[in-house]
Order: C-alpha cells, then sequence, then structure tokens
C-alpha cells in the first residue's frame, strides 16, 4: 500500500480519560457557543476539582463559534494553555480530539488537557450554518432542493436499501431501541415513546428518510478530560484508559457512492492495536445522525459483514438491557445532536458507563466499549470517519 | 408520470402576488465558470490536462495529479441514476414553497463514472435507470444539473421543476417590443406556436400601415399596442396598462444604418441609432422590469425573460455598419446590467445575437443572411431551453468562434 517503512503504532500507555461532562441541552438557546463552552469547563473544573486556570492544554470543536475559534476562547474564558488545538470535524470529533490530547500527554506536551465541544442553535441558525457548510455543499448539492445532511444521506439510504434489501423497519429498530434508552437519560431531548408503527409512518422529510430517522438539533457542550494516569489517581478521579483509536478521511474517493466509511480500511489495525475483537465489547456508540449510518458502521467495525447489518440487528437487542447495548444515552436521534457536539456524545457517554457513572441508566458490568465517529458531509458523502476502544482502569 | 400543465386560472385580485423567492446564491469561481457552458445549452466538466481526469465538482487543483489547468470540456450526456430522493421539507424559502422536490445521484457514462447530485426530471424512472444530462442556469443565473428521460415525450417540458430553469411561452403572456419590422412579426408567430396565450404586439407608429399588420390585427392572441420604445410616456403609458401581463418580454427593435464614423457627417443618424437600440432596451427595462420583477413566481404565468435580438457585432466593430455596431456593443453592456438586476426577481436576460437578417437596411450584402424565421426560432429555442446567449444563423457563429479564438485578429478582419 504504501512506500513508506511503516512504524508500528505506539499504544496509549499512561493516559487516562476522565471527568464525563455533559450540559443538559436546550432545543433553542438564547446563548452563545462560548456560553456553552464555559459551561461545560466550569463543570469540568468542578468536578475534577482544579481551576480552569491549571488547564494547560485546551481542545475545541465547534461549528457556532465564528468569528472565533479556539485562540479567542483562550481570552474569553481566561486560559493560558501551552497546547490548543481546534477541531473541525463533525461527528468525528470527539474521538480525534481524544488521540490528539492523549498523543499530547504522552508526549509531556501538556498536563491537563480540557476535550470540550459546545454548540448554541438560535431559531435560525440551522439553515444559516447549512448555507455555508463547505464549498462543495454550496456548489453541487444544496442547489438541488436544499435538503441539506437530510438529502444526502437520504440518497444513501436509498442506495444501500436497493443494494442490501434493508428495510424501513429494519432501521426503525435501531431508532426504536435507541429511543428506549433515551427514556432512562435525564438530559435527553425526547421524552416519549416510540413504536416502530409510530417510526414508520412518521411525516416524511427526504424520502425514504421520515422524521425519526433525523436527529433533532440543538444547543449543549459535552466535555471531558485526558491527563496522565498518575494525575487522574493524584485528583481522585474516575477514569478510562485508551485500547487502540482509528482515524481516517476521505476513505474510498473513488466509490460511486458511499456504502463504506474509513473505518473499513483501517478497522484490522483497531482490533489488532486494542488487543480485542467486537465480541469483547460491553457496549457500543456509534454515531447516529441517521440510522443507515449506524448499519454501515455495525459493518464496517466487524461486527457484521458488508450488507448484513439488517440481519445482524435483527438477532440482537440494542437496548440497554440488551445483548448488545447500542448508543446508552438515546444518541443523536433521541438525545439531539448539539452541533459538534453531538461528535462528542458518544465517547461521553461510553466514558460515563464504563467508569461506572451512568445518569440513571447503568450497563450492568461494562468495562469496555467502542465509540465511533463520522462527520462532514462535504459534498455526497461524511469524509471524517474515526473510533476508538476504552476501557476501565 | 406529469400531467398536462393546465392554463393558469384568471388572478384573483385580492390574492396576494407570491414573493419571488430564490434558490440558494453562492457559488465558488470554479462553478462560475462552468454556468459559461450552460449558459449556451452545453454540459461541460473540468477534464485536467495533464491526467485526463474529470473532476466535479469544481476544483481549483486535481484529485488525482494536483494539476492546475483544468479547462472545462464538453462530456457525455448520458448516465445512470444510481440513487433517488424526494425532499419534502427544507430550511430553505425558496425550495419550501416548491416541495416535494425530486433529486438524485447519477454517474456518468463512461470511463470515469463520477458522481452527480442532480434535479431529477418527473418523467425519469425509478432508479437505476439511464438519464440524460443537462446544464441548465437557475433562478440564480448559476449552473445546475438536472437528469431528463432519455425519450423526451410531449409533456416533457410541463414538468415543474424543469420549468423553474426555462422560460418557456407556454400559457405565458408575451411582450414583443416592435412588430413592424419582418422579425417582429416572424417573432410573434413563432410564440404562438410555443404556445404563449397571447401577444402584445408593439406598433410606434399606428397611423402608417406595414406589411402584415392585417394578419395580425385579426389574430384572436395578437393585440396591437402603440407603442413608441423612443417615447419615454408611449412605454410608460403601456407598462401601465399591460406590465402586469408582461410574462415575457421580446426587444425586437433594431435600427440599421450603414457607415461609421468619418463615413457619417454628424450625429443625426446616431442619435436615432442610440435611440433606438440603447435607450429604447433601458427605456423598456425602466418601465417594464420592475414589475417583471415583482411577478418572477406569480404561478405558471410567472415573468420569466427578457430576451434581446441584436447584432453579433456587439463583440467586435464591423467598420462598414461601425455606428450601428457601437450601439450594439452599448446594448450587450446594458444586458449584461439588466441580467443582475432583474435577476432580484428571478427573471431571466437572454441576449440572442445575430448577422445581418434579410431586409431593407441591410439590402446590399451578400448572403448569407438570417430568414426572419430562423431568429424566431432561435428565440423560442432559448425560451424554450433556458439558454441565457445564442448565436443564429453561420455570420454570428463564425464572429463568436472567431472572437473566442482571437479578438485582435477578428478586429483586424472586420475592421482594416
Amino acid at each position: 500500500m504504501s512506500r513508506f517503512i511503516q512504524r508500528a503504532r505506539r499504544g496509549y500507555e499512561d493516559v487516562a480519560v476522565t471527568v464525563p461532562i455533559t450540559i443538559p441541552c436546550q432545543r433553542y438557546s438564547i446563548d452563545t457557543a462560548h456560553w456553552w463552552i464555559g459551561r461545560a469547563l466550569q463543570a469540568l473544573s468542578n468536578e475534577a476539582g482544579i481551576a480552569h486556570t491549571e488547564l494547560d492544554g485546551l481542545s475545541v470543536s465547534s461549528f457556532t463559534l465564528a468569528p472565533d475559534t479556539a485562540v479567542g476562547l483562550t481570552q474569553h474564558l481566561g486560559i493560558t494553555p501551552r497546547w490548543l488545538d481546534h477541531i473541525p470535524m463533525g461527528g468525528a470529533s470527539g474521538v480525534v480530539a481524544l488521540r490528539r490530547a492523549a498523543r499530547a500527554v504522552q508526549a509531556g506536551d501538556a498536563d491537563v488537557i480540557a476535550c470540550v465541544a459546545g454548540d448554541t442553535n438560535h431559531v435560525d441558525s440551522f439553515r444559516r450554518l447549512l448555507s455555508s457548510f463547505s464549498r462543495f455543499a454550496q456548489d453541487a448539492s444544496y442547489p438541488y432542493g436544499f435538503g441539506g445532511p437530510n438529502a444526502s444521506f437520504a440518497l444513501l439510504t436509498d442506495y444501500y436499501m436497493r443494494e442490501y434489501g434493508a428495510t424501513a423497519e429494519d432501521f426503525g429498530k435501531i431508532c426504536v431501541a435507541q429511543r428506549s434508552n433515551a427514556l432512562r437519560f435525564p438530559h435527553a431531548v425526547m421524552k416519549k415513546p416510540l413504536t416502530l408503527e409510530q417510526y414508520c409512518t412518521a411525516r416524511p422529510i427526504a424520502d425514504p428518510l421520515r422524521l425519526f430517522d433525523c436527529v433533532m438539533p440543538v444547543a449543549g457542550a459535552e466535555a471531558f478530560l485526558v491527563m496522565s494516569e498518575d494525575n487522574a489517581r493524584a485528583l481522585n478521579l474516575k477514569y478510562a484508559r485508551v485500547a487502540g483509536t482509528i482515524e481516517r478521511h476521505n476513505a474510498y474517493p473513488d466509490d460511486p457512492i458511499q456504502m463504506r466509511g474509513g473505518w473499513a480500511m483501517d478497522i484490522d489495525e483497531l482490533w489488532q492495536q486494542s488487543g480485542h475483537s467486537p465480541d469483547a465489547m460491553h457496549l457500543l456508540q456509534t454515531y447516529d445522525d441517521y440510522p443507515v449510518i449506524c448499519m454501515m458502521q455495525f459493518e464496517d467495525l466487524g461486527f457484521c459483514e458488508k450488507g448484513t447489518a439488517a440481519k445482524f440487528i435483527a438477532e440482537r437487542d440494542l437496548t440497554i438491557d440488551g445483548d448488545l447495548p447500542h448508543n446508552t444515552s438515546g444518541g443523536q436521534l433521541s438525545a439531539g445532536q448539539a452541533g459538534a457536539a453531538g461528535g462528542y456524545l458518544g465517547l461521553v457517554e461510553a466514558l460515563r458507563q464504563i467508569t461506572g457513572q451512568a445518569l440513571g441508566n447503568q450497563v450492568p458490568n461494562a468495562t469496555r466499549g467502542l465509540v465511533s465517529g463520522f462527520g462532514m458531509i462535504n459534498y455526497d458523502r461524511g469524509l471524517c470517519s474515526a473510533a476508538a476502544v476504552l476501557e476501565a482502569a | 408520470m406529469i400531467e398536462a400543465l393546465q392554463p393558469p386560472p384568471k388572478k384573483d385580485p385580492q390574492a396576494r402576488t407570491r414573493n419571488a423567492l430564490l434558490p440558494p446564491r453562492d457559488r465558488s469561481r470554479a462553478t462560475m465558470k462552468m454556468a459559461a457552458s450552460a449558459a449556451r445549452g452545453t454540459l461541460e466538466l473540468q477534464t485536467c490536462s495533464a491526467c485526463q481526469a474529470l473532476v466535479y465538482p469544481p476544483r481549483d487543483a486535481c484529485p488525482k495529479c494536483l494539476g492546475a489547468d483544468l479547462p472545462f470540456k464538453p462530456v457525455t450526456n448520458r448516465g445512470q441514476l444510481i440513487a433517488e430522493s424526494t425532499v419534502q421539507t427544507t430550511t430553505d424559502t425558496y425550495f419550501r414553497e416548491r416541495t416535494p422536490w425530486r433529486m438524485g445521484t447519477v454517474l456518468l457514462d463512461g470511463p470515469q463514472p463520477i458522481p452527480l447530485t442532480v434535479h431529477l426530471h418527473d418523467e425519469v424512472g425509478e432508479a437505476p435507470c439511464a438519464v440524460r444530462l443537462r446544464a441548465f442556469l437557475d433562478k440564480t443565473a448559476n449552473v445546475v444539473l438536472m437528469a431528463m428521460p432519455p425519450e423526451t415525450s410531449r409533456l416533457t417540458e410541463d414538468d415543474p421543476q424543469l420549468r423553474e430553469l426555462t422560460a418557456t411561452p407556454k400559457h405565458r403572456r408575451v411582450v414583443v417590443s416592435d412588430a413592424r419590422t419582418p422579425v417582429g412579426r416572424a417573432v410573434v408567430q413563432a410564440v404562438i406556436d410555443a404556445g404563449a396565450t397571447m401577444v402584445f404586439a408593439g406598433n410606434a407608429t399606428p397611423w402608417l400601415p406595414f406589411e402584415g399588420e392585417a394578419e395580425l390585427a385579426a389574430h384572436d392572441k395578437v393585440h396591437l399596442i402603440p407603442m413608441d420604445i423612443t417615447d419615454d410616456n408611449s412605454v410608460r403609458v403601456q407598462a401601465g396598462e399591460i406590465g402586469a401581463k408582461c410574462d415575457i418580454l421580446i426587444n425586437t427593435a433594431d435600427h440599421v444604418r450603414e457607415g461609421g464614423v468619418l463615413s457619417r457627417q454628424g450625429l443625426v443618424t446616431s442619435h436615432d441609432e442610440f435611440e433606438v437600440n440603447v435607450f429604447g432596451l433601458q427605456r423598456l427595462a425602466q418601465y417594464f422590469g420592475p414589475i417583471m420583477i415583482g411577478r418572477g413566481a406569480d404561478g405558471i404565468n410567472s415573468a420569466a425573460a427578457f430576451v434581446d435580438i441584436l447584432s453579433v457585432y456587439a463583440f467586435c466593430n464591423w467598420r462598414q455598419y461601425g455606428a450601428h455596431s457601437a450601439s450594439a456593443a452599448a446594448r450587450h453592456s446594458l444586458l449584461q446590467c439588466l441580467r443582475g438586476e432583474l435577476n432580484q426577481g428571478g427573471v431571466r436576460v437572454m441576449g440572442v445575437f445575430t448577422g445581418p437578417v434579410e431586409h431593407d437596411w441591410y439590402q446590399p450584402l451578400p448572403p448569407p443572411k438570417l430568414a426572419p424565421a430562423a431568429v424566431a426560432k432561435a428565440v423560442v429555442t432559448a425560451l424554450n431551453e433556458g439558454i441565457e446567449e445564442s448565436w443564429v444563423g453561420d455570420i454570428a457563429r463564425d464572429v463568436r468562434e472567431k472572437w473566442q479564438d482571437s479578438p485582435k485578429a477578428l478586429e483586424r478582419e472586420l475592421t482594416l
């Protein structure tokens, strides 16, 4: 594949991921992304028992921070970090932030890094965000009905259904299970039970997608800290270790339509590095802006063969009490998509579960989980993919 | 299957006229370049000159070899629809009023099956199936692609999504600024044949009879109107009378006299030329334009296009008709300005460039000269297919090609 010497990837020894923070989301907020990120940092600081001025690393993801970046936030929030990152990768932001921060801590470039994602949602901000999302979207996808990501994923779903025979009911099973999980998660926006029939007869959004295939844009923030295990122990914090990670962008550029994500390129390496297999995962947090992409993750992450995700999930119970607890806080489909914080949702929830700090919906004896991220429909497909295996310390 | 488009009902005078909202306008400069071919009704995509890779969406570097020379070149118009969706809801105000909106993914036929997101014509079957691709200009004058059925039917032009991309005369009312000339009369007939419901035919000097007047007067779809585009008041009065029924305005007026700068004495003839060709165009635009902008989304017979028929020597002066060429150049420049102005209402500005036409004032010239019916046909084609600029006849196309090849060489040929 490559003519360069490939060095074995190093493990993430002595890295602790800790202090999972979720600021309860709101459908609409009059506050700014700065405000939401400020709330998350304050919560991190309170939970960890350290002053925010003691943070020497900061990683930020947000779509609604303009005209600011992570740079402006340092002054706005009064932090003087020696390591600063801004990750514009949408749904892959959480895992990618973790990867970057873990290496910085390992290398000694920073000791305590706050990874935070936050976005506001003003009454008209979703439309305006879409209007300026990417150059290719402006040039070549939004002028065609302006369906936004709904239309892009409708096309992928349409093709997937045709190619692999998946049905609306198959997708519905994912959404219904997640809603059941969300009912036990105090911060979820969706509070009402969802039946498969309600799913299948909901208002059409972009055929074949219906209302409950689509996430609800909300305002919110999610965060966690990355530090050395010594520091985590000294602060008396519950933490998880990173067993393995992967990341890939613009995978398979010549595929005519996206039926696999970048995970498929790197998945062997993830399981090799982590020393585990899919069967050993106590829980799975996939990126779920639409159920078709969950199906692709089941396949590309090695839980089942390409095209067989419908059969795979038919044979499993994806709820918290089931044999494959999946998106245990309800995922974005039921907990809401707080912009880039949606890309942190699964990671922060997995961290809570694995460290025994779940908010009312603990998966019994969960000590190991897989988190996957996916982001940025630039033109016709999502470009960023990432995954991480977390283990209890 | 689409249903035949029904003529619009009589307008309810109490109903509010819909605002002419526009689809998203912002495009990269590379995509604006693609509009150049779409303006002519052809499909061109970037082709890397270093590695021949087809590139879409338009880029500033080739993703295969990073080459920076990415000229737009004609490509096959055949493709396969592999996925489709019908957008039922959107946050965009323009599409919100027009949902459900059918769109899809088409793979271009041939060795490089690149994926294209496209508008989907209602006559295209369910995916997967073969389609014909067309580049159009949307209501913001930006390029969009549409997948059309491989074979057209009698009803193809009635597709509501396609109708957003054209200015077809069917069910529309047309104002022809000057019906006294052979070109004017041919245009009146051609738009009626193309389905226009009514034509207001301008006659600047009603007290002077002209050839074909009796036929026009007798036609049940033609209303002769006294309108002199060199007279401010006359145009204002007519715009007040029929402006709200002007769905398509076609400016057929052209004052042609031989002569350049030194071959004429004084400025009287040049004044006359500019009065008709330049200021006449401005008067029509100033009085009819604002009403058309307001009616840019007024249902099936919304205001759709402002068409100007002008000399191809707008691009390069032809010494024998040098002063007339200057007026054509001014006219062309005004059309560019007007295009942006009328675009506020989604109204298209189209230029139909001609060589010398078979009429009295070109009498000394040798053939080939254009038949008025050929000009009229080009006007209807431009309207039906949404073509922003067209060149009619051998001379116009010849001048166009030479101008594209080398404007300075053409200048030598036409003026020395």
